[in-house]
């Protein structure tokens, strides 16, 4: 199909690598978001930088900010951050699986396992495609993320309160899209009804931070004991 | 515990989460109770934090511009519209609701 491996030329350039770069480019731009949010909640630039190149996984760096901004405590932030985190773990033992990188490549491919190049490559059937598909996502939204946070971070001095520019809504509007992939079905919307409710009962009554954990403990026992023919895999989730 | 400490705490506590997936066997996610319990915890966790993000004021529930947010939101992902796109017209409704109001 493609006989010569790929270079730095587009003509080269398989399906996974296509894929790949174009997830890098959605996801890399909503750093600026991050960035602002970040300097909003009171964090300094380059506390900010440390978040995105250090910790390198959307979902627990706004959940940690989340909770700054919020008035929780760092302890708080940080629970919410590990828990949030957890999937990663998941996405690793799929990968680990599809292509088994050793030595280096291992540590590098661990801090580069989010959402998007677990789902690019699980997106792909053939294990170079997967590995490919893996790499660029993982790589390129890598880059243009912190390129995007460090952008986000210094306008967001200028721009002042990133709200008045609506980037709290940019928020809402992407874990309302992360969610509604996996809204295929009638179990995990009743799953999602019952936790949005859940944390809507537990903000008033708990510490900032701690009605995010309280539904992933529903979430958790939700999988455990509700058995349901139309339950998805794990596989099916990283699809994207 | 000062706010560096706690961010690069969290930082180590995800990459060690990424890294011990890797030298879990894979023959574990074959177990369909634990992909279950792992799937769930994902919508579970997703659902909180939308809920979060666009009712939550500290320890306050709100109605406010985020709502057009997350309104416009449904609305564009109803439509199939792109991931980007969505995330552009959140924030364009819960800013242009901010400016008429």
């Amino acid at each position: 199909m493609n006989p010569s491996p790929p270079t730095m030329r587009p003509a080269t350039w398989t399906p996974a690598i296509r894929m790949g770069l174009s997830i890098s480019v959605a996801t890399g731009l909503y750093g600026i978001s991050f960035g602002a949010l970040a300097v909003a909640a009171g964090l300094t630039v380059w506390q900010a930088m440390a978040l995105s190149l250090l910790m390198f996984t959307g979902g627990s760096q706004f959940a940690f900010i989340g909770v700054i901004a919020g008035g929780g405590a760092g302890s708080a932030a940080l629970g919410a951050a590990a828990l949030l985190g957890v999937r990663n773990a998941v996405y690793g033992m799929q990968l680990n699986a599809m292509f088994a990188p050793t030595g280096w490549r291992k540590a590098v491919a661990a801090q580069l396992t989010i959402d998007e190049s677990a789902a690019t490559a699980a997106g792909q059937t053939a294990p170079d495609e997967q590995r490919r598909g893996f790499w660029t996502a993982g790589l390129g939204v890598f880059v243009l993320w912190n390129l995007f946070t460090l952008l986000g971070a210094v306008l967001g001095d200028a721009l002042g309160d990133p709200r008045r520019w609506g980037l709290d809504g940019a928020a809402v509007a992407a874990f309302l899209a992360l969610l509604w992939p996996r809204l295929q079905q009638c179990e995990p919307v009743a799953l999602a009804v019952l936790c949005g409710v859940v944390t809507a009962l537990a903000v008033p009554l708990l510490p900032p931070g701690l009605p995010i954990l309280l539904a992933a403990v529903v979430g958790a026992a939700w999988g455990w004991w509700v058995r349901s023919p139309d339950a998805p895999s794990v596989r099916e989730e990283a699809a994207p | 515990m000062t706010l560096w400490t706690a961010i690069l705490l969290a930082c180590a506590a995800t990459y060690l989460t990424k890294l011990a997936g890797y030298a879990v066997p894979a023959r574990w996610l074959q177990n369909p109770r634990m992909a279950r319990v792992a799937g769930a915890i994902t919508v579970a966790l997703l659902s909180a934090l939308t809920v979060m993000n666009a009712f939550a004021a500290g320890t306050a529930l709100v109605l406010d511009a985020r709502l057009a947010a997350l309104g416009v939101a449904a609305l564009a992902l109803w439509l199939r519209l792109p991931f980007l796109l969505v995330v552009v017209l959140g924030a364009a409704a819960a800013g242009l609701v901010r400016w008429w109001g």
